[in-house]
């Protein structure tokens, strides 16, 4: 008997509703898992109209880590960890969390070059958003310190990249997006660690401009620095986080026998039940009343874990949460010096429309490195997470997006989920450098996401 | 692509001089639209509705010639729509009321009702439903009617068509549910229009705006199946549990 044509209507295997942190604009994909370079390759051979794209574990906000009707590739089993204590460095399947990685390296006295606020990212997400932390005044980004990387391009090729091997493949890669192919593997330069403490020193801002000037004359002395802005407070105050990794003869004698321990703890997982509207006006500024007192008015060389310094938000998993089903999304641009008042207007005409946020960080930002796409530039960053169901949202980012091109910055490709592909373009003018780039490695335009069409990349 | 404030860049309109569907398009959320195909019967109407949105600030507006009881057509002309791009919302608003009279004389009349109100709505309904799948996203509306409800005497040929679409829309939202694809099925009352210009307008009756706000704010909520106006649902309720007897001496 002739079998009936299957329904395309009907589910597929491995088809998935995927979304970015913020859970908002959801699509659905066949996600597949790999094991192997030859595995890749085989997906890119047989990648539909609707394309390929690689996904870590899901933490950029917006749309960049979806493809609705495409293949997504799980990466988690290129988990390999090869650590080269001699160089110091270290090679790393695409799919190792940071998370992982710091439980095997920390006690063998390494860290990682660049760390964002969170640790439950893949090195492939980090390389492929070029993430930034609380170093990047001093330091760069995540791309800053590959020495190579593997990728497998839209013709199914393997390429060994670095900064000096086909540099405009790897600039390009280096927040590209994952745009440009399947990051497979990459070497990394890691910092010695005496300890796994943090020595750091906790400074408590009357208003912004306090903030603002502090970190400006001081952030140079410190290797990491970060500052949390109270966003339902008018007066703009905060609190300055800054230290460097304590060194272990700094350490109290009951903590020098084992000074690299590292057990980083989850204390809490957020249930999917929660009702939109938990994060409003009245809960927020009770939040950040209570996280501006909890801090210390001045105090200096306090010892702090790595997860409490670096990944406060991982104690809380799922904490995205915590916002319900309307879900949320964090609005993250960078900007130059002399637009500095743009964090004080941001600040200022969200809070008119109701959109406070428990976490609303403020950063210095060093030099640029060459990739195209990457979204640091010296100056500011301002990043703060709104609920998406706040009246009136679309129009007044759009109004802040105006002030932010018109200053020469530009937003986060890895927290974006609505900025308008003029934006894009205008704001990053080196995109059809890297189009050029891309096109090369993938001329058939296997690779794409959500992200890259809503944007037109 | 829709983005996470619900602003969509695609629409398709099948049913493009639809005076619902053009109150709902100036409803959207507008500042990332960027294509709007109109699909109908080419006209001087539908002209005019694709020169009005664009004069009216819409950029993207195309028209593309649409004939419902051309079945056979439907899958190329849909192909054609999201060959050019993604759709993020399909709006089926095509429909014709037919004189119940008429129809009883001239039975042909209601096999042209069906032909429009059903057999194209499921042709054209399955088609998109085909391609909103493949591209994993999107949202698809179907302009039901409450005379599908429960089918009257006055107008039972129009009203069995509506309840075969209806029908049809629900399992069709059961069979999406989950892949990304919304269906919202909308259950519209006596709307004031084009439609039924010459009629006296029954109690409740609304506005093709009234009616397109109803969707625009159904599309933001997820919802499934709405009225409009939404104190129908109701209405209806009741109307469906009236026995028979006692319905058929309403003379609706």
């Amino acid at each position: 008997m002739p079998s009936s044509p299957a329904s395309p209507l009907a589910p597929r295997a491995g088809e998935t509703l995927l979304t970015g942190w913020g859970r908002t604009a959801p699509s659905t994909a066949t996600v597949e898992r790999v094991t192997s370079v030859a595995d890749v390759q085989e997906a890119v051979a047989k990648a539909t109209s609707r394309g390929l794209l690689a996904r870590g574990l899901g933490r950029s906000y917006g749309d960049a880590a979806q493809s609705g009707g495409a293949t997504v590739l799980d990466l988690a089993a290129l988990a390999q960890i090869d650590l080269d204590r001699e160089a110091g460095t270290v090679t790393v399947g695409a799919g190792v969390s940071l998370d992982a990685l710091l439980k095997v390296i920390v006690p063998q006295g390494f860290f990682v070059p660049v760390t964002p606020g969170t640790r439950m990212v893949t090195v492939g997400g980090a390389i492929a958003a070029d993430v930034h932390g609380k170093n990047h005044h001093v330091e760069g980004t995540f791309g800053s310190h590959v020495s190579a990387l593997t990728l497998i391009d839209g013709r199914g090729v393997e390429h060994r990249l670095g900064p000096e091997q086909e540099p405009e493949a790897f600039w390009a890669t280096v927040g590209g997006m994952g745009l440009t192919g399947v990051m497979t593997e990459a070497t990394f330069d890691l910092i010695p660690i005496s300890s796994s403490l943090v020595s750091v020193d906790t400074d408590r801002t009357a208003d912004l401009d306090d903030l603002m000037s502090r970190m400006l004359t001081g952030d140079d002395a410190y290797r990491y620095s970060v500052a949390w802005v109270d966003s339902a407070h008018p007066s703009g105050r905060g609190v300055l986080t800054r230290g460097d990794h304590a060194t272990a003869d700094a350490l109290p004698p009951k903590l020098r026998s084992e000074p690299l321990a590292y057990h980083p703890k989850v204390m809490a997982t957020v249930p999917d039940i929660m009702p939109s509207g938990l994060v409003n006006p009245l809960t927020m500024r009770a939040f950040n009343e209570a996280w501006f007192r909890k801090a210390p008015k001045h105090r200096l060389a306090e010892l702090q874990q790595i997860a409490t310094f670096f990944h406060p938000l991982d104690v809380l998993q799922d904490w995205n949460r915590g916002y319900g089903p309307a879900g949320f999304l964090q609005y993250q641009f960078s900007i130059p010096d002399d637009a500095g008042h743009l964090v004080a207007a941001t600040l200022d005409r969200l809070r008119r429309i109701g959109a406070f946020s428990p976490v609303t960080v403020l950063k210095r930002f060093g030099a640029a490195n060459p990739a195209p796409l990457s979204f640091p530039q010296p100056g500011w960053t301002l990043a703060i997470d709104v609920p998406a169901a706040v009246p009136g949202l679309a129009s007044t980012l759009d109004g802040l997006d105006e002030l932010v091109l018109a200053a020469g910055g530009r937003l986060y490709l890895a927290k974006d989920s609505r900025m308008s592909p003029e934006m894009m373009a205008a704001s990053y003018p080196r995109l059809s450098e890297w189009r050029r780039a891309r096109d090369e490695l993938d001329p058939d335009g296997v690779f794409t996401s959500d992200l890259a069409r809503r944007l037109q990349l | 692509m829709i983005d996470a404030l619900g602003e969509p860049q695609a629409v398709l309109v099948l049913g493009g001089t639809s005076e619902i569907a053009l109150a709902t398009v100036r409803r959207l959320p507008r500042s990332r639209l960027r294509r709007i195909v109109l699909a109908g019967r080419p006209s001087e109407r539908l002209d005019a509705a694709v020169a009005a949105l664009s004069a009216e600030g819409f950029s993207g507006v195309v028209q593309v010639p649409f004939e419902a009881t051309d079945t056979d057509g439907h899958g190329m002309l849909i192909d054609s729509v999201f060959d050019g791009g993604d759709i993020d919302l399909v709006l089926l608003a095509f429909g014709i009321l037919g004189d119940q009279d008429v129809s009883e004389a001239d039975p042909s009349l209601a096999v042209t009702v069906a032909t429009i109100n059903y057999t194209a709505m499921l042709s054209t309904g399955l088609h998109a439903a085909r391609r909103l799948r493949l591209q994993g996203h999107g949202s698809l509306v179907v302009l039901s009617s409450v005379a599908g409800d429960r089918a009257r005497r006055a107008n039972f040929v129009y009203g069995s068509t509506k309840s075969g679409l209806d029908a049809f829309a629900q399992g069709l939202s059961d069979a999406l549910h989950g892949s990304g694809v919304h269906v919202l099925v909308v259950r519209a009352g006596f709307v004031i229009g084009r439609m039924t210009e010459g009629r006296d307008p029954a109690p409740m009756a609304v506005t093709p705006e009234d009616v397109a706000d109803v969707i625009v704010a159904s599309l933001r909520r997820g919802r499934g199946t709405v009225y409009a106006p939404a104190q129908l649902r109701y209405v209806m309720s009741a109307v469906k549990l009236l026995p028979r007897p006692v319905f058929r001496k309403l003379r609706m």
